[in-house]
């Protein structure tokens, strides 16, 4: 067992965990953030995608123990309050999902893939960096039109700070 | 029809919870004292259990029970049935072997569970699950229907002599033979339609809380039809009556099918509760879902179809095997079946059809209903066929399909169904000038001269759904009716609730549902809420699968609200000394046609509650229910059409653009509708170019993950261009037909069709990797 301290959606937390925790079940199991999934064991799917110091990745592929010290933001941190992140509500308005189980890791990777290119996203970009993202409802039609709304709306968001 | 009405593409009301992680699927629920199951399953594709050691195990920490297969049997939990009775051509009854939840003697597919370890945690269930010592005896296996069926084969059940659990025909096999005589030309063909696996991104999930006092049972599990779960759990695997059942089916993580059945490790979780005393939850991982959840398609078919003279059609002969896995699934025998040869006759005028369908055992995981279930393999043949016939016949594609649509309506095909309705050269034409179909002769060669081969494919499907009147699936073999039920409550505020037997996972009932009643009543959605999922809330219902939940569960609630209308205008006619045949709803108001007096439906639902003025002997409250059974199937159909490049050199495919256009008769949201299209587009183009579930030929799966089983990322797919031509449904009273399996029906026939004329060769088998479309461009 190991103590992990860390921060998580702007607050410490600390939990006792086995040395094989996972961060995807630290999140899940430790601190009842049941937003980030879990699609499929082999970092293929993305379902558990949140950002560690401010980059997305998958958390089932990073040990709790890895991520002491972090500052981890997870689907249920980037709303301020009833105001939604640009990119949560790009998806609602561009119907980005459906059964939602993908939602929150393709939310997370999209707002890293926003900011790693600027405003400097095409069609062909979204759908090449979103390769680490399954959905398997949307045909990713609306999901690349979300993000691609969603990189005009952070940028006037930005500019607006 | 107003901003949130009948047509509006209204923004989702169940998006706010998923876009902010608030989804409540199973996994995420958490009971006090709760276990966690993990199986054990057979490494072996066939195999004999000679013992089960759990001695180790029983000892390490945190392990509260390992239970075997036996232990189940012995407990009298029921084995697993199949609910569509298949009649064989010698009038026999299909043969099935026994599939207990847990085997207690024999294995037959990988992933087959022996036993489970119920612990404390996860990580304590996979560790004892280490230290289970199960004494295999390897027996022969055999994985595909061609080498399942020959003599000298391995055999599965003994019930079931050859590996064949029926051998069904359908349609006039002497009109066939007739029309064959007299054709000028005969074209024929041999189509593989290749396994999927259905992978909804939420792997399984079953939670089960037995409670000791009450001897009452509740099961939170990750279905599309908590009723059905209940009936078969309760009816057939002497879990628990009914009414000491309790299944919920919270947010639930796509289904495409899978998510139908009832399978063993909710028994399991079931049975294990009431035994350990404590909550169980198991949770599936993404191998589990690849050997475990029902696989689609699998079928291996020779036709051959016959022409006249003028490229008239004269006769279609269909001879399919029909892989069904080690066994029968819940609707698998009515896939190949009911669902797949009574639409043989796509969008043709075929006087004559007979197909022939034998079902067959191997050694894999059972296969049932996948998203469109038997009308892709349907529509996928056809259309390869008439891609085909205008190939050898030396016509345009486009032009063979027009000579021979059924332009006539109602039309009774050779094969059952009678398409009420449709309008397939509204459909085709308007695909066909989306993609300028006229100028891709100019297209190919600008792409020649780059040394790009560039094909076009057309695809013209049809389906049967608003799954279905009871009564005619009855007389068919079905179990169950296929009806859908609906409660409309209004509370004393005038809010609304809707209980409705459909179940969304993925859908976005929440919202449409609600539009129906911000139409009719005029009131915000806001002020509507749909229940569902949950058997203690809504008192019963059939689920969502077979594009059925607009056709079937939407009516069902049209019928309840028409009840609780004309009770509410008596109300309102009552208070406001008006004839109950004056009153019209506008705008979430009562009035009295031509006048200005009104009474608001918050005020008409008090009255209702307060019964203190109601019209004399009226009953108290405004709650009205109604089940709704459809008279006839609905028939979307329309036209796929895709253009695609093929670089010779490496034999990959870039699409260039996918049109479809598509009659689904009413549409209630068609945001919502084109995203269903758009999904269903991406499960058919998968089929097409990327998915394939493998197994060796000792019955070894080489797909269980996703490193090996290729899903469509957002790289392999275009954006799709969507139309909609439209004929009303006539078969219920919104004119709706369906959506939710159009795109994967339809677009696998376009993508190879496409291929295969950019490549100039029509051999060609799904998936189309670019290593088969390689080989197939430089074979001999």
């Amino acid at each position: 067992m190991s103590t992990v301290k860390l921060t998580v959606n702007g607050k410490a937390v600390s939990a006792d965990v086995e040395d094989r925790t996972l961060l995807v079940h630290l999140l899940r199991d430790h601190l009842n953030l049941t937003g980030t999934h879990i699609g499929c064991d082999t970092s293929q799917c993305g379902a558990c995608v949140v950002h560690i110091d401010g980059r997305a990745v998958k958390s089932c592929t990073v040990l709790a123990g890895q991520a002491s010290g972090s500052s981890i933001t997870t689907i249920e941190g980037i709303a301020k309050g009833d105001e939604l992140h640009p990119m949560q509500a790009a998806f609602r308005d561009n119907h980005g999902l459906q059964c939602g189980y993908c939602t929150p890791g393709m939310i997370m990777s999209a707002i890293d893939i926003v900011q790693r290119h600027g405003g400097q996203l095409d069609e062909a970009t979204v759908r090449h960096e979103l390769e680490g993202n399954i959905c398997r409802c949307t045909g990713y039609h609306n999901i690349v039109k979300a993000v691609l709304d969603a990189a005009g709306r952070m940028k006037v968001s930005q500019a607006a700070e | 029809m107003g901003v949130e009405g009948i047509g509006a593409s209204v923004v989702r009301k169940e998006d706010k919870r998923f876009i902010t992680g608030k989804g409540r699927y199973v996994d995420d629920i958490k009971l006090p004292g709760m276990t966690y199951a993990h199986f054990i399953r057979s490494p072996h594709a066939h195999a004999k259990v000679k013992g089960i050691d759990s001695s180790a195990a029983l000892k390490m920490p945190g392990v509260v029970a390992v239970l075997t297969g036996k232990e189940i049997v012995d407990d009298k939990v029921g084995n697993l049935i199949c609910g569509w009775a298949i009649t064989s051509k010698d009038g026999t009854p299909m043969k099935m072997g026994a599939w207990p939840a847990m085997a207690p003697e024999t294995v037959r597919f990988v992933g087959q569970a022996v036993a489970v370890v119920i612990a404390e945690s996860k990580n304590l269930a996979r560790d004892a699950a280490e230290a289970v010592v199960v004494d295999y005896e390897e027996l022969p296996a055999v994985a595909d229907v061609n080498a399942a069926i020959k003599a000298g084969a391995p055999q599965l059940h003994p019930e079931a002599p050859g590996n064949q659990v029926y051998d069904w025909v359908i349609g006039d096999e002497n009109a066939v033979n007739d029309a064959f005589a007299k054709a000028a030309n005969v074209v024929k063909m041999d189509v593989t339609n290749n396994r999927l696996a259905p992978n909804p991104m939420e792997p399984r999930s079953a939670l089960a809380d037995y409670d000791t006092a009450e001897e009452h049972y509740t099961l939170y599990t990750t279905s599309q039809n908590p009723h059905v779960a209940r009936l078969v759990l309760s009816a057939f695997y002497n879990i628990a009556p009914e009414h000491k059942l309790r299944v919920i089916a919270p947010d639930v993580g796509g289904g495409f099918g899978s998510k139908i059945y009832i399978y063993p490790e909710e028994m399991v979780a079931l049975w294990a509760s009431k035994k350990t005393g404590r909550p169980v939850k198991w949770t599936g991982d993404r191998t589990e879902a690849f050997l475990t959840d029902a696989h689609g398609r699998d079928h291996v078919t020779h036709a051959e179809m016959a022409f006249d003279a003028s490229n008239k059609i004269l006769g279609f002969r269909v001879k399919t095997y029909a892989n069904f896995g080690a066994y029968m699934s819940l609707f698998s025998s009515a896939v190949p079946t009911y669902l797949y040869a009574t639409l043989l006759s796509g969008q043709y005028n075929i006087p004559a059809i007979h197909a022939e369908v034998i079902g067959v055992y191997t050694n894999t995981t059972p296969v049932d209903a996948y998203r469109g279930a038997g009308r892709p393999e349907a529509s996928y043949l056809i259309e390869r066929m008439m891609e085909t016939a205008a190939r050898q016949l030396k016509v345009d594609p486009a032009a063979l399909r027009k000579s021979n649509f059924i332009t006539q309506f109602p039309h009774q095909t050779p094969v059952i169904m009678a398409y009420d309705i449709g309008d397939f050269n509204a459909s085709l034409d308007a695909a066909m000038k989306a993609i300028d179909y006229a100028g891709f002769a100019a297209r190919k060669a600008q792409a020649k001269a780059q040394g790009k081969l560039r094909g076009i494919g057309v695809s013209c499907y049809i389906e049967a759904c608003g799954i279905a009147p009871s009564k005619a699936v009855g007389s068919l073999g079905a179990g169950v009716g296929l009806w859908e039920s609906a409660e409309v409550r209004v509370n004393p505020v005038g809010t609304i609730e809707i209980l409705t037997g459909s179940h969304s996972h993925g859908q976005g009932h929440e919202t449409t549902f609600c539009q129906l009643v911000a139409d009719r009543l005029g009131v915000p959605i806001s002020q509507v809420s749909i229940v569902h999922g949950d058997t203690d809330k809504v008192q019963f219902g059939m689920g969502t699968y077979g594009s059925r939940s607009a056709a079937v569960g939407l009516t069902a609630i049209l019928k309840a609200m028409e009840k609780m209308e004309s009770k509410a205008k008596k109300i309102a006619a009552h208070a406001l000394e008006a004839s109950e045949a004056d009153i019209v709803i506008e705008n979430g108001e009562f009035k009295v046609t031509g006048t200005d007096k009104a009474i608001a439906l918050p005020m008409v639902a008090l009255a209702a509650y307060t019964a203190h003025n109601l019209p004399d002997g009226m009953e108290p409250g405004l709650k009205e229910s109604a089940f709704y059974d459809p008279s006839n199937f609905t028939f979307p159909a329309g036209a796929y059409i895709c253009e695609l490049e093929v670089d010779p050199g490496t034999g990959k495919t870039t699409f260039v653009n996918f049109v479809a256009a598509d009659d689904f008769g009413r549409l209630i949201n068609p945001m919502i509708v084109e995203g269903q299209v758009h999904g269903g587009l991406a499960q058919g183009i998968g089929q097409a170019l990327l998915e394939h579930a493998v197994y060796d030929a000792n019955g070894q799966p080489v797909t269980a993950s996703f490193m090996d089983y290729t899903m469509p990322r957002a790289d392999d797919l275009p954006s799709f261009k969507l139309s909609h031509t439209t004929t009303l449904c006539p078969g219920n009273p919104l004119g709706i037909k369906g959506c939710g399996e159009a795109g994967a029906i339809g677009a696998s026939a376009a993508v190879i069709n496409a291929i295969t004329d950019a490549i100039g060769k029509n051999n060609l088998e799904m998936p189309a990797t670019p290593d088969r479309v390689w080989r197939t461009i430089h074979a001999a």
